[in-house]
């Protein structure tokens, strides 16, 4: 196993976000955690990004002790819902930011830092776009350039809370399904956040259900639809199924 | 229903659309609002500097406690505007990206200057620094003077401007919120040059805007100088105290003429607001957009 999760918690003051929480992926795995709003999937996955600190736990990733690691050396790719681009910056500088703030020796050359910015833009196909500013792109343009934000600094773990929450539903389908094909290609470890089963269950290895800052199940999909853990994973998954077409109306 | 609405068409207007009436007598109001309270002091000061000539205008400032209270008023702003940015940018940082207890009585505190009259302000330092007040010894055996000298002057300005500069940083960071600085370090930036990269960049045109109007303050601060500074000519005066001296020595040409000066630099400040506003419509727009 290349990630294993083991009993982290964390509270927020009195409020508990996570009660010991706990899994293990294989490498190359792409882990989905699913559950309703407060169930404490994104304070796990800031935890995993060293965005927040665990009170208590341990997580184990390619050998390292992840949570020792401070949040910019553990070469983990963050992928914010609402993207969290540079607004000051534009396309290319956005991309460059992580290989730009290297220290002088670890620096690629000027050259270098251009030519990767390219690959990533071919890669997330925004393609000439380098000069525009984030806030003349559209949201799924956005999104992309986050991602390749994220993949310039050549991440071990890709870490996304939301990824497409903001998008509309056409856009949606197909950049998770470039999502996956780019997480097959580049061979990352991948976990993650999002409230929607149709999405989790269609994208992710792994899933892990979530509720009340506790996984309620983690297993495959097929696992969970054919063997729901507990009544609480039984009743998200019937009125998940049951509400998707509301949910996708009310998001316009 | 339908029927009732198509009786009355005439009087059916956007809610957005006012009455001509209206529109006129408040657009007269504000005007004559802005030329009776503002543009007629301004003329004033000028035509007044100019009623001798130009060339008595131009004596008056080229005199010796004149040029003393210009290079004194430079100076203090000098000093007491960077000092304001640092504590500024340090105090808006805190109450924006962090959360802790006490926040609210910061955020109260940061504009107790604005509503605390300058003299008492002025009276404060007075008490501390002065001869009689709580370090009046062991300055004096230092042999450091406080009150009635430059350092009292820049730090009753520091006080009076130090809202300037956080309280146009604070709703700024706090809408921006700590996204970009957390992407920025999961992307491998340390604390500082996220801050350099990214946080200052983001704010630097709400920055600057801060600068300048604490600038402007700082320049024309009368009522906390005054008690500090002691009104010694040629030493302690700084331009508003020196336009009140001449003021009361019946010399209106000088007075005037000082005063001129002090309206052309607050003149120059937001002529260089506008014109940064203008040159760089497009970068601002930008920043606040997302």
């Amino acid at each position: 196993m290349s990630l294993v999760v083991e009993s982290v918690a964390k509270s927020f003051g009195h409020f508990p976000a996570l009660n010991g929480v706990g899994f293990s992926a294989p490498k190359g795995a792409f882990v989905a955690l699913l559950g309703p709003s407060g169930s404490g999937k994104t304070t796990l996955l800031r935890i995993l990004g060293g965005l927040e600190v665990a009170d208590v736990g341990h997580v184990a990733f390619e050998g390292d002790d992840l949570l020792a690691l401070p949040a910019r050396e553990r070469r983990a790719g963050f992928v914010f819902q609402q993207y969290a681009l540079f607004r000051h910056m534009t396309v290319a500088k956005n991309i460059a930011f992580g290989l730009s703030v290297r220290p002088r020796r670890l620096r690629p050359p000027r050259a270098e830092i251009i030519r990767r910015v390219h690959e990533l833009l071919s890669l997330v196909q925004l393609d000439g776009l380098e000069e525009r500013y984030p806030s003349q792109l559209s949201g799924g343009q956005r999104q992309r350039v986050a991602l390749a934000r994220a993949l310039a600094i050549e991440p071990r773990l890709l870490l996304l809370d939301e990824p497409f929450g903001a998008l509309d539903a056409k856009v949606r389908k197909d950049l998770r399904q470039w999502l996956r094909g780019l997480h097959d290609r580049m061979g990352l470890t991948t976990i993650f956040v999002t409230h929607d089963q149709e999405e989790a269950f269609a994208l992710a290895d792994f899933v892990a259900i979530m509720n009340k800052g506790e996984i309620e199940q983690f297993g495959t999909p097929d696992e969970i639809r054919s063997a729901p853990a507990s009544a609480f994973v039984k009743d998200f998954l019937g009125v998940q199924a049951y509400m998707l077409p509301r949910i996708g109306l009310a998001r316009r | 229903m339908k029927r009732e609405m198509s009786v009355f068409p005439s009087r059916v207007r956007a809610a957005t659309d006012d009455p001509p009436l209206a529109r006129i007598v408040l657009t007269f109001v504000a005007i004559t609002f802005i030329a009776l309270f503002l543009l007629l002091p301004l003329f004033t000061v000028f035509s007044e500097a100019l009623a001798q000539g130009i060339a008595a205008a131009l004596a008056a400032l080229d005199e010796t406690d004149a040029i003393a209270a210009i290079k004194l008023t430079l100076l203090v702003a000098a000093i007491a505007v960077p000092m304001n940015v640092v504590f500024g940018l340090a105090a808006s940082w805190a109450v924006a990206k962090f959360d802790f207890c006490g926040k609210s009585f910061l955020v109260t505190l940061i504009d107790l200057p604005f509503s605390v009259s300058p003299v008492v302000s002025g009276l404060i330092y007075v008490l501390i620094f002065g001869l009689q007040g709580w370090f009046g010894a062991t300055l004096r055996d230092w042999d450091f003077k406080v009150i009635f000298a430059l350092p009292g002057i820049v730090l009753a300005t520091m006080f009076v401007t130090f809202p300037f500069v956080a309280r146009e940083l604070v709703p700024l960071m706090t809408d921006q919120g700590r996204d970009e600085e957390e992407a920025a370090v999961s992307l491998g930036a340390s604390g500082w040059s996220a801050f350099w990269r990214v946080t200052l960049p983001n704010i630097k045109w709400g920055l600057l805007y801060g600068v300048l109007l604490c600038n402007a303050r700082a320049m024309g601060e009368f009522g906390a100088v005054s008690v500090v500074s002691g009104h010694i000519r040629g030493l302690t005066n700084t331009m508003p105290l020196h336009v009140e001296a001449l003021y009361n020595d019946y010399q209106f040409v000088g007075a005037f003429a000082v005063a001129s000066l002090l309206a052309l630099l607050a003149l120059v400040t937001l002529t260089l607001k506008s014109i940064l506003e203008w040159r760089f419509a497009d970068e601002i727009a930008a920043s606040h957009r997302h």
